[in-house]
């Protein structure tokens, strides 16, 4: 008898728990429908468009164009020269501050961190103005070297290379700030103390202690802003004053100077697919909510 | 003594501070150039003169007059005023349509089977993950055929699918931080699962979510990418017409402009930041 009810009784249990799944299945339905619509759908539709050539058919035209044209060659050569030396800047004066802050009490982190938030929720056209101003012919940075007597001449920092840089560093640094603190914090005191005490000067429990240990973060922060300066247009369009040209702009002004649907997606495919290659990287070494960790 | 001062412990492991001055002296340089130069906008917007010279010899308001007397003015100029109105109805409309449909999905992950968060959370956070000119030209494609260029709903569609995943991660964490069994125990007193979440867990994580709608308020409001190709005609956002005008010429109206972003942004920013250090005292 009593068997058989809790057959019963765990069958009727198995049913509500299916329905609860289903429930929370459906909670997430219209997330999935705006992505699928939004997102799938016109992506998939530009990775077909890139197959498409000039005359209509079916066609590799738009890849090839990509190592046989120079001008195309160029601009690749540009984007990964101008991201990774961003990337690199960015590591360079990041991991220091994110260094300091983590060794800081947790009510001044908070202030720091603060500081490193209100950059971060500027506008970016606010912060690529504001660079613009600071940096052309008569701007201010040019008027104090003058004053301190370092230079005669201005120096020509935008409309180029240079004023990219500068703009562009002090756009993705707070994008590798974050992951690198976050990790560094994680990381227990104890492990340093303990080289310490087994007889490691400062200097060496840092480089054999604290940095591997602060790897992961680095390395999913130098991920990160590599991939965001991959397909970064507006401070690039605006400091580079039209010298500098990237893969975005490049699939920008396809579309709006010559409607070359096929050329921009298939320039988009191949930095969907560089960027997809890294970010999966990324996954395997922190997780994934770490990094939207704003 | 200088001296002793500099001989001070700075970590449990015998750093001096003489040791550690050139990390704050870097550290400070750093967090100086993240915060001071958007500020040179501030000063540049009380300018009297047309041209970007620093510091302003003259100071005057005609920039913010040019800003908020641009309603509807003749050609040659922006009408920045009608921009700010677009911008501020789309973020609006954002908060109404990603808050609501974020928060579901992050509850749907946290309490569904982890196999179906595991697959879907990473399709979630696609948005920020495909380079954002990709997303803006297939949005563009897309909303030809259906004819949203240069409308308010497709500018609310596309900046809801970039502010959505800022959501998700919000309203995910909060809930992950949170106890799913005092739902359980209301409703073994009876109450059903959608008045167990309103009465129970609702309040429990009411900041995050109106920090999450904050995040996705200002998310959209700062957009420039998508707006770029969606938007048009009299349906231009402020970003869109601030970007048009940056790389055209150089219109002084940007600073006065730039500054009231300032303001906005850091205001909610602080919001946000008092926001949400509430759910988890409490």
């Amino acid at each position: 008898m009593n068997l058989i009810s809790d057959n019963v009784n765990q069958k009727e249990l198995r049913r509500l728990a299916a329905k609860e799944g289903y429930t929370f299945f459906g909670l997430t339905l219209p997330y999935l429908v705006l992505v699928i619509a939004l997102i799938a759908i016109p992506v998939g539709w530009l990775f077909y468009l890139s197959f498409i050539g000039r005359d209509g058919t079916l066609s590799l035209e738009n890849y090839e164009r990509m190592w046989k044209s120079k001008a195309y060659i160029k601009i690749f050569i540009t984007t990964f020269k101008i991201s990774i030396l961003t990337t690199i800047i960015c590591a360079a004066i990041g991991y220091p501050l994110a260094y300091f802050m983590s060794q800081l009490s947790k009510k001044w982190a908070n202030i720091c961190m603060v500081a490193v938030l209100i950059p971060f929720w500027t506008s970016l056209l606010v912060r690529t103005y504001a660079w613009l101003v600071l940096l052309q012919k008569k701007g201010l940075v040019n008027n104090i070297l003058i004053d301190a007597g370092i230079i005669s001449e201005p120096l020509k920092f935008v409309h180029n290379t240079t004023g990219t840089l500068i703009g562009m560093v002090h756009i993705m640094l707070p994008f590798l700030i974050l992951p690198l603190y976050a990790n560094m914090r994680a990381i227990d005191k104890d492990c340093m103390k303990a080289a310490s005490s087994l007889g490691a000067t400062p200097t060496r429990a840092f480089w054999t202690v604290f940095l591997p240990l602060s790897l992961p973060g680095l390395l999913a922060g130098l991920l990160i802003v590599f991939v965001l300066c991959l397909g970064f247009y507006v401070t690039p369009a605006i400091l580079g004053g039209g010298k500098v040209i990237m893969a975005a702009m490049k699939i920008s002004s396809n579309i709006e100077m010559y409607f070359n649907w096929g050329a921009a997606s298939a320039l988009g495919v191949v930095l969907l697919v560089v960027a997809g290659i890294i970010l999966f990287i990324a996954s395997k070494l922190v997780s994934v909510d770490q990094l939207g960790n704003r | 003594m200088p001296t002793s001062f500099f001989n001070k412990n700075v970590s449990e492991t015998q750093i001096k501070l003489k040791n550690r001055i050139w990390l704050y002296a870097i550290s400070f340089i750093v967090l100086f150039l993240l915060i001071v130069p958007s500020l040179v906008v501030i000063p540049m917007s009380f300018s009297a003169s047309q041209y970007l010279e620093f510091p302003p010899k003259e100071w005057s308001l005609r920039w913010y007059e040019n800003y908020f007397f641009s309603w509807k003015v003749e050609n040659g100029f922006n009408d920045w005023m009608s921009a700010t109105w677009t911008s501020v109805k789309v973020a609006i409309l954002t908060i109404f349509v990603a808050t609501p449909i974020g928060t579901m999905a992050a509850y749907g992950l946290v309490n569904g089977s982890s196999r179906l968060s595991k697959i879907l959370f990473p399709i979630f956070i696609s948005p920020m993950m495909v380079p954002i000119i990709l997303v803006a030209i297939g949005l563009f494609y897309f909303f030809v055929q259906f004819k949203l260029v240069n409308t308010v709903l497709g500018l609310v569609l596309g900046h809801s699918l970039v502010a959505m995943p800022l959501v998700l991660i919000i309203v995910f964490s909060a809930l992950k931080n949170y106890d799913m069994n005092q739902e359980k125990v209301a409703r073994s007193l009876g109450a059903t699962r959608f008045r167990a979440f309103r009465e129970i867990t609702l309040p429990q994580i009411k900041f995050s979510i109106v920090s999450a709608s904050l995040i996705a308020f200002l998310t959209s409001f700062d957009e420039i990418i998508i707006s770029l190709f969606v938007a048009g005609g009299d349906n231009s956002t402020i970003t869109r017409s601030m970007f048009l005008a940056l790389r055209d010429q150089i219109d002084p109206t940007i600073a006065a402009i730039s500054t009231i972003l300032i303001i906005v942004s850091s205001g909610l920013l602080i919001l946000v930041q008092l926001l949400g250090n509430k759910d988890k005292s409490t």
